[in-house]
């Protein structure tokens, strides 16, 4: 067993966990915080993308031990008040969900990548930026539209192939 | 239509906290004193077991109990059932192995259950599972469907003499074979559709709690029909009387099929409940997903096509063996018979068609409907097929069908259904319009220039879902009804309550449904609630799947909506003096028409539930229900035409442009019609491109989780182009058919229609990887 102090949502929080215990079973278990999924169990759907010192990580591929002393932002400490960040408001907008479950690590990977590459995305940086979060109901058409958006970058042309 | 009425785009209420972190899916519940469920599972395909040792396991940190199949038959727990009487075509009736939730002297797939232990933690039963030591002496395994027919291969049940479950067949044989013998052409091809698995984000869970206190079990699970679930656990496998059996099905993280059937984990969770005194959750993890969720399709077909030498079809036929995995799954039977072989007409009018279906035990996880079941099984043959023959015969894709399509409605298939309306050359011509297929042969000489090979491949789907006039489907052998139920509650307020049977795992229910609402009264959709998901609050109802929740479940409430109204104006007429045929709502107003009187609907509302002034002999309260049973299957149809670019270095196929042209009937919300077909497309492109499940010889299936099952993800996607016209459907009030599964249906032989026609190798199986295409590409060049 380890004691773990992180900063989660802005505030600090401490617990004792066994030293295997992941990131994202202490958010959801110690810490009630369940809006980070587990979709998979070899670290490639990205449900439990969380932000690490302002970067996106897979909380299933880190322990919670690892994560002591760091500032941890998770699905719930994205909005501010009853105000959605842009990105959430965006993926409302464009209907980039259906049942939900991806879109809190979808919602934190695509923070992300605004962050690093604001309206200079286009359609193939956001899927490229995907790769790492996979969604089953919807096809990533609106999700990619919804991030573009939020991001201030023109939407994909949609003409015939050239 | 008003802006938040039919037809109207109108952002999902349900979005506020799935964006926010805070939906509430199985595995987030919590209730006092929950302890963990982990299973122990078979790593061998086929074996029986002679004994169970957990001494060492009983004594490990935190474990509470650990329970076997033999207790589990001691206390009278049912085996698993299929609800769904298929007969061969000599009478006998399937073959239905036993499939005990807890394997009891033998097991059958990799991955089955054999003993369950609960702990304090997770990791503790984990931990204890894995020292739970099996004897296991292992059989040999099989798990190709036509292998397992052979003579000499294992033999999986006693009931089941060389695997065979059932020999089905449906249409004329007779008329079929002469139809052949006046053939111009014949068309034949070798099919096979892929295994698939069908991989929800969320993994299943169930939570069982029993309460000694009130004699009283409840169970949360990933369920797409939380009833039919209470119902057959009640009545068939025995875990609680039904009435003492409350099933709540939260936010539920996508279904596709696998959430329908009630699962041995959900079974044993509820009983190990009531064993140990402690409530009991379990989550799957994504390996034992891939070991234990139902998978999908799996079909060996030989189909032949013969025509006139004006290119009309006079026959078809089809032989298919369908790998039903160890164990009959709750609708198995149905996907490869009665959804399957009644779709092979395609929509062409064919007057001459037999399918015999051979249904098979094989030692892999039970297969049962996924996306689509039946339906892209069909599609895949037929259009296959046609796209086979039009080059054959040197015809454009789009002529031959056009010369075979039906154009008058209704129109009776050789095999069982009836269309009731629909426009194939509609969605045809919007289909070729909006690919530019036109043009398309000066893209593929410009691609030609830059070194890659352009191919294009259409597919005209038809399909057969709002599942299910009930008479017809138990005449099939159905063991329930496949009708939906709701119920409109109005708040003395006037803000109202809809309760229903359908269940939404993403379907955007809670709001499509208030649009109902929206428009027939004209309150905003703010004002109306959507209920489902919960047997406690919401009356027996059927559930979401076969895209049933639009045509059948919203016809439920539109006939719930008609009683509310045609109440509301008797009481509103009552309190206005005027005549029930003059008073029209809209806009939440309650009017005599061509008057200035009027009420408030709030007013007509408290009014009903005050009693102050109501006709005599008029009960109080604005609460109405209604239970609608479909009159036919619904039609969807449409046009999908892919444009691929192969790369003839590496054989990659990228997806161009894909272009979907639907007939949905009336839509309600084009964003959410929109949404489904996109995700439908992701799928049916992911099974021709990328998904497969693959077992080895021995029963180990190797493609068991992320690492080796390719499921598709934004880069391997395009942008879609999707449209709809709708040709209204004559058989329920809102003349809607439904779109859940289409893109899932239509797709997959759209684009092994192009990249056979970018590489000019006909022979090419699903999924066409860059090391398939790449070596068919070379066979011929």
């Amino acid at each position: 067993m380890s004691d773990v102090t992180i900063t989660v949502n802005g505030r600090e929080m401490k617990g004792a966990v066994e030293d295997r215990t992941l990131l994202v079973t202490f958010l959801r278990e110690n810490l009630g915080l369940t809006g980070t999924h587990v979709g998979c169990d070899t670290s490639q759907c990205g449900a439990c993308v969380v932000h690490v010192d302002g970067k996106a990580v897979k909380s299933c591929t880190m322990l919670a031990v690892q994560a002591s002393g760091a500032s941890v932002t998770t699905i719930e400490g994205l909005a501010d008040g009853a105000e959605l960040h842009p990105v959430q408001a965006a993926f409302r907008e464009h209907h980039g969900l259906q049942c939900g479950f991806c879109t809190p690590g979808m919602i934190m990977t695509a923070v992300d990548l605004i962050r690093q590459h604001g309206s200079a995305l286009d359609e193939k940086a956001v899927r490229d930026g995907l790769e790492g979060n996979i969604c089953r109901c919807t096809g990533y058409h609106n999700i990619v539209k919804a991030i573009l958006a939020a991001a201030g970058a023109s939407q994909p042309q949609q003409v015939a192939a050239e | 239509m008003g802006i938040e009425g039919i037809g109207a785009k109108v952002l999902r209420k349900e979005d506020r906290r799935f964006i926010t972190g805070r939906g509430r899916y199985v595995d987030d519940m919590v209730v006092p004193g929950m302890k963990y469920a982990a299973f122990v599972r078979s790593p061998h395909a086929h074996a029986t077991i002679s004994g169970i040792d957990m001494e060492e396991a009983k004594g490990m940190p935190g474990v509470i109990g650990i329970l076997t199949g033999e207790q589990l038959q001691g206390d009278g727990i049912g085996n698993l059932i299929c609800g769904w009487a298929v007969s061969s075509k000599d009478g006998t009736p399937m073959k239905m192995g036993a499939w005990p939730a807890l394997a009891v002297e033998k097991v059958r797939h990799v991955g089955q259950a054999v003993a369950v232990v609960v702990a304090e933690t997770q990791m503790q039963a984990r931990d204890a599972a894995e020292a739970v030591m099996v004897d296991y002496d292992e059989l040999p395994a099989v798990v190709s469907a036509v292998e397992a027919l052979k003579d000499g291969a294992p033999q999986l049940h006693p009931e089941a003499e060389n695997n065979l479950i059932f020999d089905w067949e449906l249409g004329d044989k007779g008329a079929t074979d002469a139809a052949f013998t006046n053939a111009a052409h014949v068309t034949r091809l070798h099919i096979v559709n892929n295994r698939l698995v069908p991989n929800p984000m969320e993994p299943r869970a169930a939570l069982g709690h029993y309460d000694a206190a009130d004699d009283h079990y409840t169970c949360w699970t990933t369920s797409q029909n939380p009833h039919v679930a209470r119902l057959v656990m009640s009545a068939f496998y025995n875990v609680a009387p039904e009435h003492k059996l409350r099933v709540i099905a939260p936010d539920v993280g996508g279904g596709f099929g696998s959430k329908i059937y009630i699962y041995p984990e959900e079974i044993v969770c509820l009983w190990a409940s009531k064993r140990t005194g402690v409530p009991v959750k379990w989550t799957s993890d994504r390996t034992e997903a891939f070991l234990t969720d139902a998978h999908g399709r799996d079909h060996v077909t030989e189909v032949e096509m013969a025509l006139d030498a004006d290119n009309k079809i006079l026959g078809l036929k089809v032989d298919t063996v369908a790998n039903l995995g160890a164990y009959m799954s709750l609708f198995s039977s149905a996907t490869p018979t009665y959804l399957y072989a009644t779709l092979l007409s395609g929509q062409y009018d064919i007057p001459a068609i037999h399918a015999n279906v051979r249904a098979v035990y094989t030692n892999t996880v039970p297969v049962d409907a996924y996306r689509g079941a039946g339906r892209p099984e069909a599609t895949y043959v037929i259009e296959r097929t046609m796209e086979t023959a039009a080059r054959e015969l040197g015809v454009s894709p789009a002529e031959l069908r056009r010369k075979n399509f039906i154009r008058s409605f209704p129109h009776q298939t050789p095999v069982i259904m009836a269309y009731d309306a629909g426009d194939f050359d509609a969605t045809l011509d919007a289909g070729m319009q909006a690919a530019d297929v036109a043009g398309f042969e000066a893209r593929r000489a410009e691609a030609q220039s830059r070194g890659k090979l352009r191919g294009l491949g259409m597919s005209c789907y038809i399909e057969a879902c709002g599942i299910a006039p009930s008479k017809a489907v138990g005449s099939l052998g159905a063991g329930v009804g496949l009708w939906e139920s709701a119920e409109v509650r109005v708040n003395p307020v006037g803000t109202i309550e809809i309760l229903t049977g359908s269940h939404s795992h993403g379907q955007g229910h809670e709001t499509t449904f208030a649009q109902l609402v929206a428009e027939r009264f004209g309150l905003p959709v703010d004002n109306v609630q959507v209920i489902h998901g919960d047997t406690d609050k919401v009356q027996f109802g059927m559930g979401t799947y076969g895209s049933r929740s639009g045509a059948v479940g919203m016809s439920a409430i539109h006939k719930a909506l008609d009683k509310v109204e045609a109440k509301a104006k008797k009481i509103a007429a009552h309190l206005l003096e005027a005549d029930e045929g003059d008073i029209v709502i809209e806009n939440g107003e309650v009017k005599v028409a061509g008057t200035d009187k009027s009420l408030g609907w709030h007013e007509v509302c408290l009014g009903a539930y005050t009693g102050h002034n109501l006709p005599d002999g008029m009960e109080p309260g604005l609460k109405e229900g209604a239970f609608y049973d479909p009159t036919n299957f619904t039609f969807p149809a449409g046009c999908y035409i892919c444009e691929v670019e192969v790369d003839p270095e590496t054989g990659t196929t990228e997806i161009v442009q894909f272009v979907a042209a639907d007939d949905f009937g009336r839509v309600i919300n084009p964003m959410i019609v929109e949404g489904q077909v996109h995700g439908g497309l992701a799928q049916g492109i992911g099974q021709a491109l990328l998904e497969g499940a693959h077992y080895d010889e021995t029963g180990q299936l190797v493609t068991a989780s992320y690492m080796d099952y390719a499921m598709p993800r934004a880069w391997d996607l395009p942008m879609f182009d999707v449209s709809t016209n709708e040709t209204l459907c004559p058989g329920n009030p809102l003349g809607m058919k439904g779109c859940g599964e289409a893109g899932a249906i239509g797709s997959p032989p759209a684009v092994i229609n192009a990249i056979t026609d970018a590489i000019g190798n006909n022979d090419l199986t699903m999924p066409a990887t860059p090391q398939k295409v790449w070596r068919a590409l070379h066979a011929v060049t």
